[in-house]
Formats: structure tokens, C-alpha cells, sequence
């Protein structure tokens, strides 16, 4: 009975990867002559020798690193501040995970036109009403920018995971803690961290792996302008806008090599798991 | 003393965190309100909370000059398809993984999840060169059978831990009580996974629903969806912030009042049973 | 009828063997208690005669049909689980329904049925509950019931009470055993409690490593045990055993004598000793002794009204009669 899932997905990886590998060893142009014949390495030592290709590994590699900090960080203040008693807990549960479900191509908009606009944006009538100059915030700070946008849109996964996590420790550890003379830095560092652990490596492992090929945010703000092209976006240019499958091919080979050693990390875990539950 | 020190230890949780989730809330809050503004109110200095000349007016617009129907139809047309093709696969296969595992079973699961990880742009030029050779470009079909294959392995995974859920000795007592594989599958089985393979359904069609790589780069006017129709928005055209807030509400209303729903199943579905 | 042999049955799990070769007989109407400790095999051996295991080898006959290869339904068998395995999606009387229900059996048949069990069982006031919303001995009843209405030829228990506190199990234990006497339906049931297996069984199966020790009735596994490992098992507290030479001079390589049959005296006796512990249930005490010299520590039952303190020398004397002697290989001699 799982045969139909299993070939499906084997179709899928197996057909468009090794046409991607094919196409990643020859001159692939099909506005500019088609099939100019095979080239080796020729596109991978391109690809890497490119003017774009380290500006665009550390756009990626900065986009993903400050995204994490940010929402690991604030997400687990948030989960720990979610987790105390209040009133109208559910509400704010759930207006703090509202941005998860917004588009990307929305929350992308929405950013750039309605906050960002150095005119009419609500961040230039922020800035004037304190008596500053507005910013122009995607030009300027097309990172710092992006990071903001992607940065609200994951703190609501972060928050809900460490949320679930800090949920299902025994409250009686906590108690016992307690009773041995453990302040609230103490048993948050020596009680709750330890146990957030895992929940927080598969929050960093699960959100590398989509960060690494965020597109819509970037697309409808600076179109990879401003030096926010990450690697997702360079293979992109290069496949559909200037149609050189070759290269891009060799670049999507690289991607995937990138998104593998993350995955293998994430897999162990889950891995892992899946023994606990069985044990 | 102590009661009142927790009461005001609670009151200071409650407005502190009620601020940092109304900032947080606020894009999505400011999109909205801003949908019901004119043009001209939308980009007024000092901007404007409530008291404004609320107006449908850009919702008119936006469906007039954009066809929002269309859009929204392809999106509930793609996403609910891909969901309910993704079920009908997955669901044997969670069956016989959960119910009649053998060795390989745990390798199988793990290689699942590993093709969820493959970067779509390593793969795009092929699936876009097969979609033109197809003559599937800005097709629906081309986008049901996509958004399922790059969903299915949640979908395998989430209806996996929750029929593994399902306790053995309540099979076994229904094959004590005299029920075939059948009457088993129809009166035990399935009433009891229809809460986990409707949490599935729902966490399926909010990725889908959201899913903005594959359509953008595969649709256009025809089968385009709701993340194309707001991406349409981005080259601006004189005053559009209301019509955009309006163009907004409407393409993340239903998905974001379907996901309030969906928290819990969120987290399992989303970290594949590691964290529940 | 509800006539069950086994003959040479063994199950192995991979390379492990659970259940080594083995012939029991259950008789119609008895009530059987295979008891044990943990991993010894009895739910296991419960599960082959259920039909949800398969055999390894050998066979299982119900009244003298040739069973092996029956779908557990097939069998005339009914089975209360541990976990009560109720249907959480049903109520009350679509639980007990459901077997009957599965044999498509008509609907008023099925009514009347399912209104005489939940009598019996004191669920009438229930039927429309979902199990969640009953307590666990609700539960345990529900479960009990589903079994009934089936008319099994046998009813399987596996560890039914081990969920209940202490209090309703002595309450479950009391009406298992009349709902025996009642239907007179032969009765399996598994447990790891001995007291359980006392009070309950009309014959004890021992286990032990997936072999049976020893079958009889309670007071023969009492008052005769066989081995070591049932003279240890049945019986609370723990029979004393001594070895050296208090017990070759009975003629033995060790000597078993229960707590029960060695007496304070006032006078200088056989043995003597100091208190380490007294245990005091009320009814009785429980002494702890040491320094006997013939074993590190005896435990010895007192007259509860009684008071002993910790360190007093008392003189003990053991019941020559109820003293079980056993050779090298712990067998009974």
C-alpha cells in the first residue's frame, strides 16, 4: 500500500534531478543557439568564479544566520512570556501567530509599500514624528530590511514549537527545583534550556532548510537588488531571466548540495524520534 | 498578600504580552483597516486608526480590475485538489507503515522527508521545460500534482504519528469481537484517525495555499493564484495602498482564520512528530 | 462449553524463545490464574490461546477442535484487556453492541442483550457515556460487558486490574469472582499479583522464563510447592529460606519455612534473635529478625496486639511440620 507514495516521490526526486545534472555538464542557451554541446565542469567552475556567486553565498548565508538568532531568541522570550499566567492567553496566542499564515508575497508587500515606503510608509511617519529624516529602508537597508520581513514572518514558528515544547515539561521538575533552591535564572538556565534543546535544533534545522530558498519576500521587494541576492535568487536569474540552464543548473546542483547537509542533521534527529516512540 | 501579588504579578504578564503581540499582530491589523480607507485617507499624515470613512470600495475595484475570483477559485482549486490527491496516496501508505511495519519502514520514512528537502530551484528548469513539453504550463493540473508531491511527505509523515497513536489493543479487541479487516478498517480505524487526517488536511492546504515558488515561476493569467495575483501588485500604479491592503485581506483571510484552527497540528505537522 | 489443551505449544520471538514447550489443560468452567513475574510469558501465552499470536509451534484445541489456525474471532473466545481497550468513538452501548453487531445479529436481539449486561454490570445509568467520560472502573465494566454479551465459550482477562486503584481492585476482584459463579464460564486470567491469583483462581498456573512451575489449586501451590521459585512466589510475605547447616540437619540443601509457621516464645527456644524492623498492619506484625544464625534475616508474623522494639531479642520456634525441604537443584524432596 505504499507503493504509489513511494514511486511518486522517487519520480519526482529522480526525473528533475538528473535533468538538472545533465543539463548542469553542457552550454544549455535556448534563446541563443539551444544545445551547444557538453562542457564538463565547465559550468560548475563558473558558476563559483562568477562576480556574483560569494556576494550571493554570504547574502544567503547573512539572510539565514541573523533570521535564526532573531527568531530563536525572541521566540523563546516570547514562548517562556506566553507561557506565564494572563489574562486572555488564547488571544494573544493567536495574534502573535497570525504572520506565519500571511503569504509571502502579501507580507512582502505589505512591508515594502505600507511600512517601508519612505513617503507614506508608517515607518517615514514614525521616523518624522520623532524629528529624524525617514529611512529608505530598501535601498538602504535592503538587508537589515529583509531580515525584518522574513524575521516576523518565522518568530510565530519559532514561538508556537518552543511554546509546545516548554509546555510538555513536567511541571513537577520545575517544583522540584524549586524546592532545592532554584531562582527563576537558575531554573530557566539549568531546567528549561536543557529541555528546550532539541525543540530549539529543530526549529534552527526546519527553518535553515526553507530559509535557504526564501524567493517570494525577496522577488516583490527588491527583485534581488541592493545586494540581496541570495543563491536561491541567483539560480533563478540565470535559469529563467537570462535563460542559461547550463550555469543555473550547475548552481541548482550546489543548492541542493547545501540544503543535503543541513537535511542530514535535521534527519538524524527526527530519526531519533522515531526510535523514542517506538522504545 | 500572596493572592494579590500574583494577581499583579499576571496583570503586568497581561500587558506586556498583549503589547508585543499587538505589535506583532499590527502589520496584518493595518493591512485590514487600511482595505477600507480611500486612497487618499490611506496614505494620510498623521495615518488614521479608526476614525476614518470606512468604504468598501477597493474590494469593488480590486475584484473589477484584477478578477479576484479567478484568482481565489485557481487557489482553492489548486490547493484543495493537491490536498485531497495528497490524502488519497498517503493514506494507505501511513496505514501499512503504521500498522504492518517491517525494517524498512523507519529508512522509507526518513527518505520521504529527505525529497521534502530537496530546493525547488535546483530542480526548476526541468519541471518548467516539462511543463511547456506537457503543454501544462500556467496549468491548475500542472500545479495539484506539484503542491502534492513536494507536500506529500508531510502529509505521510503527520497521518503516520497519528495512526501510530491509535492503540494496538483496541485492534485487537475489534478482531476479537468478530470484526473482519474491513469492518475493522470502517468502524474502529477510521473514526478514530478522522480528527488526525482532518489536522492533516487543514495543515496541507495552509502550505499550500501559501506555496509562492512554484506559482509564481509556473502560472500566469490562467492558473494563476493568489500569491501571483498580490505579486501582480508590485509594480505600483499612482495611490494603491488601500486597493493593495483590500487585494491583501481578501487572499489571506480565509487561510488565516483556517490556521487559528490549525495551531497544535501545526507544530506536530511542521516538525514531523519531534515535537508535539 | 469452554474446554481448552495445549499441547507442545512454543512461540518465539525472533531468536528468543518466550514460550518453550508446554502442555496445559483448562478444563470447562475453571477459573485458570496464570501468574508470574514480569516477562515470564503469561500474557503471551494468553495471546496464542486469544488467536493474537501466532503459534510456533504445537497446537491449541477448544473443546477438542483443532484451533491453531483461527482467526481470533473464530475462536468463541472474549477478551478483557489491560488497557480496556474500549472504542473511544462509541458510547457505552455501541461498545457492548459491537460484537454483536459485527455477527449481524438484529437489532432488537442486540437491544436486549446490551440492556441485560449493562443490568448485570450496574451500567444502566451510563449507556449513553463516551468511555472518557466514565471512571476506570466504569471502564473495566464496559469492557467486562462487550466480553459478556458474546456468550464466549472462554473469557480471557490480561491483567484487568492492574489499572484500577488498590481499593476498587479488591471491589473488581469480588465481582470477576461472582460473575464466575454465575455464569460458570471458564476463565483465564493473567496476573503478576499472587494475592490476585489466591483469592481468585480455582487452579494457579506458575510461570517463570516461559515455563509453567507448577499447576494446582491455591492451597496445593501453598501448601505444597514444588520448587524454590514457587515456594518463594505464592504466599505474602515471602517464605524464609535457610541453608547450611540448620538445614542438612533436616536432611536438606535448604529448608523454607513461612512467616506464618514460626512462633515468639517466651522461653529459650529453637532459634533466637534481634528485631531489626516490626512492621505493624495492625491485625498482625511483621518482625524482621537478625543475628538468628541460620539466616541473614527471617521474617516472622507476630500477634498483631503486640509491641516489639527494635533490638529486643526474641526466641523463635519454627513448626517442624510445615517446614519444605528442597535438594540441590531446588526441587522439593
Amino acid at each position: 500500500m505504499m507503493a504509489p507514495a513511494v514511486i511518486l516521490l522517487l519520480g519526482w526526486m529522480l526525473a528533475p534531478l538528473t535533468t538538472t545534472l545533465y543539463f548542469s555538464f553542457k552550454k544549455y542557451l535556448p534563446l541563443r543557439g539551444g544545445d551547444l554541446g557538453w562542457v564538463g565542469f565547465d559550468n560548475y567552475v563558473r558558476f563559483v568564479t562568477s562576480s556574483s556567486f560569494w556576494p550571493s553565498v554570504y547574502t544567503t548565508l547573512i539572510i539565514v544566520g541573523f533570521v535564526l538568532a532573531i527568531t530563536v531568541i525572541f521566540g523563546v522570550l516570547l514562548a517562556l512570556l506566553l507561557d506565564q499566567p494572563m489574562w486572555g492567553q488564547g488571544i494573544v496566542r493567536i495574534l502573535v501567530i497570525a504572520p506565519f499564515f500571511v503569504m509571502p508575497t502579501v507580507s512582502g508587500l505589505v512591508w515594502k509599500n505600507m511600512f517601508m515606503d519612505p513617503i507614506n510608509g508608517i515607518l517615514a511617519h514614525l521616523w518624522r514624528f520623532f524629528g529624524l529624516q525617514p529611512l529608505e529602508w530598501l535601498s538602504q537597508f535592503s538587508m537589515g530590511s529583509i531580515i525584518l520581513i522574513v524575521s516576523w514572518q518565522w518568530l510565530p514558528f519559532a514561538t508556537l514549537i518552543l511554546l509546545t515544547a516548554i509546555q510538555s515539561l513536567d511541571r513537577e521538575q520545575l517544583e522540584a527545583a524549586e524546592m532545592d533552591g532554584a531562582n527563576n535564572t537558575k531554573r530557566f538556565g539549568y531546567i528549561i534550556l536543557p529541555h528546550l534543546s532539541r525543540a530549539i535544533t529543530i526549529v534552527i534545522l526546519i527553518q535553515t532548510i526553507f530559509l535557504l530558498s526564501i524567493f517570494a519576500e525577496i522577488f516583490v521587494t527588491t527583485a534581488g537588488a541592493f545586494g540581496t541576492k541570495t543563491l536561491t535568487y541567483l539560480i533563478f536569474q540565470r535559469v529563467l531571466e537570462s535563460q542559461n540552464i547550463g550555469l543555473g543548473s550547475a548552481g541548482g546542483v550546489y543548492a541542493i548540495i547545501l540544503a543535503n547537509i543541513v537535511a542530514i542533521f535535521l534527519m538524524r534527529i527526527v530519526g531519533k524520534s522515531l526510535d523514542a516512540k517506538e522504545s | 498578600m500572596a493572592r494579590s501579588v500574583k494577581n499583579q504579578q499576571k496583570m503586568v504578564n497581561t500587558v506586556i504580552a498583549w503589547t508585543i503581540g499587538l505589535l506583532i499582530f499590527f502589520p496584518v491589523l493595518w493591512t485590514v483597516l487600511t482595505s477600507f480607507k480611500t486612497e487618499g485617507q490611506a496614505i494620510n499624515d498623521p495615518p488614521l486608526f479608526l476614525f476614518f470613512d470606512w468604504t468598501l470600495e477597493n474590494y469593488a475595484i480590486v475584484q473589477e480590475r484584477s478578477d479576484y475570483m479567478k484568482f481565489l477559485w485557481n487557489s482553492i482549486f489548486i490547493a484543495g485538489g493537491s490536498t485531497l490527491l495528497g490524502i488519497l496516496i498517503a493514506v494507505p501508505a501511513a496505514w501499512s507503515m503504521a500498522f504492518v511495519p517491517t525494517k524498512r519502514t523507519k529508512d522509507i520514512l526518513l527518505w520521504m522527508l529527505s525529497t521534502k528537502m530537496l530546493p525547488a530551484v535546483g530542480v526548476l528548469y526541468p519541471i518548467y521545460i516539462g511543463c511547456i513539453k506537457l503543454g501544462l504550463l500556467d496549468s491548475r493540473l500542472a500545479l495539484v500534482i506539484i503542491l502534492m508531491l513536494i507536500n506529500l511527505p508531510i502529509i505521510v509523515w503527520m497521518l503516520y504519528t497519528y495512526f501510530r497513536e491509535i492503540p494496538r489493543d483496541i485492534l485487537e479487541a475489534s478482531r476479537m469481537d468478530g470484526a473482519s479487516l474491513w469492518k475493522e478498517i470502517i468502524y474502529v480505524l477510521t473514526p478514530m484517525a478522522i480528527p488526525g487526517i482532518a489536522s492533516t488536511i487543514l495543515l496541507n492546504l495552509i502550505l499550500a495555499w501559501n506555496e509562492s515558488f512554484w506559482t509564481l515561476n509556473l502560472t500566469a493569467a490562467k492558473a494563476g493564484t493568489l500569491t501571483a495575483f498580490i505579486a501582480s501588485y508590485s509594480s505600483p500604479e499612482g495611490l494603491f495602498f488601500a486597493k493593495l491592503s483590500a487585494a491583501s485581506t481578501m487572499a489571506i483571510a480565509p487561510i488565516l482564520i483556517l490556521g487559528w484552527f490549525s495551531q497544535k497540528q501545526l507544530v506536530r505537522g511542521l516538525t514531523f512528530g519531534a515535537v508535539k | 462449553m469452554g474446554f481448552i489443551e495445549l499441547k507442545q505449544v512454543t512461540k518465539n520471538f525472533g531468536d528468543l524463545q518466550v514460550i518453550k514447550p508446554l502442555d496445559l489443560e483448562i478444563k470447562d468452567g475453571e477459573f485458570t490464574v496464570f501468574v508470574g513475574p514480569s516477562g515470564c510469558g503469561k500474557s503471551t501465552l494468553l495471546r496464542l490461546i486469544a488467536g493474537l499470536e501466532d503459534l510456533t509451534s504445537g497446537s491449541i484445541q477448544i473443546d477438542g477442535r483443532e484451533a491453531s489456525q483461527d482467526a481470533p474471532a473464530k475462536r468463541g473466545l472474549a477478551m478483557v484487556f489491560q488497557s480496556y481497550a474500549l472504542y473511544p468513538h462509541m458510547n457505552v452501548y455501541k461498545n457492548i453492541a459491537f460484537p454483536l453487531k459485527m455477527v449481524g445479529m438484529d437489532k432488537d436481539a442486540i437491544d436486549k442483550k446490551v440492556r441485560k449486561a449493562a443490568e448485570v454490570l450496574n451500567l444502566n445509568d451510563y449507556l449513553e457515556r463516551k468511555p472518557a467520560q466514565l471512571s476506570g472502573g466504569q471502564r473495566q465494566r464496559v469492557a467486562i460487558g462487550r466480553a459478556i454479551v458474546r456468550e464466549p465459550s472462554a473469557f480471557l482477562f490480561d491483567e484487568p486490574l492492574s489499572n484500577l486503584d488498590a481499593a476498587l481492585r479488591v471491589g473488581m476482584r469480588l465481582e470477576i469472582s461472582e460473575l464466575h459463579k454465575r455464569l460458570n464460564t471458564t476463565m483465564i486470567y493473567v496476573t503478576h499479583d499472587q494475592v490476585e491469583a489466591m483469592t481468585m483462581a480455582d487452579r494457579i498456573v506458575v510461570m517463570n522464563h516461559g515455563v509453567i512451575e507448577q499447576v494446582g489449586t491455591p492451597l496445593e501451590l501453598y501448601r505444597n510447592p514444588k520448587n524454590l521459585f514457587v515456594a518463594g512466589f505464592i504466599g505474602s510475605p515471602k517464605m524464609n529460606f535457610i541453608e547450611g547447616s540448620w538445614a542438612q540437619a533436616q536432611g536438606a540443601h535448604s529448608v523454607g519455612i513461612r512467616p506464618e509457621h514460626i512462633s515468639i516464645t517466651a522461653e529459650q527456644s529453637e532459634w533466637k534473635g534481634v528485631v531489626k524492623m516490626a512492621e505493624s498492619l495492625g491485625s498482625d506484625t511483621f518482625l524482621h529478625i537478625q543475628d538468628s544464625g541460620v539466616a541473614e534475616t527471617l521474617t516472622v508474623r507476630a500477634d498483631g496486639e503486640k509491641s516489639f522494639n527494635r533490638g529486643q531479642e526474641v526466641f523463635l520456634k519454627p513448626k517442624k511440620e510445615s517446614l519444605h525441604l528442597f535438594n540441590e537443584k531446588g526441587e522439593r524432596q
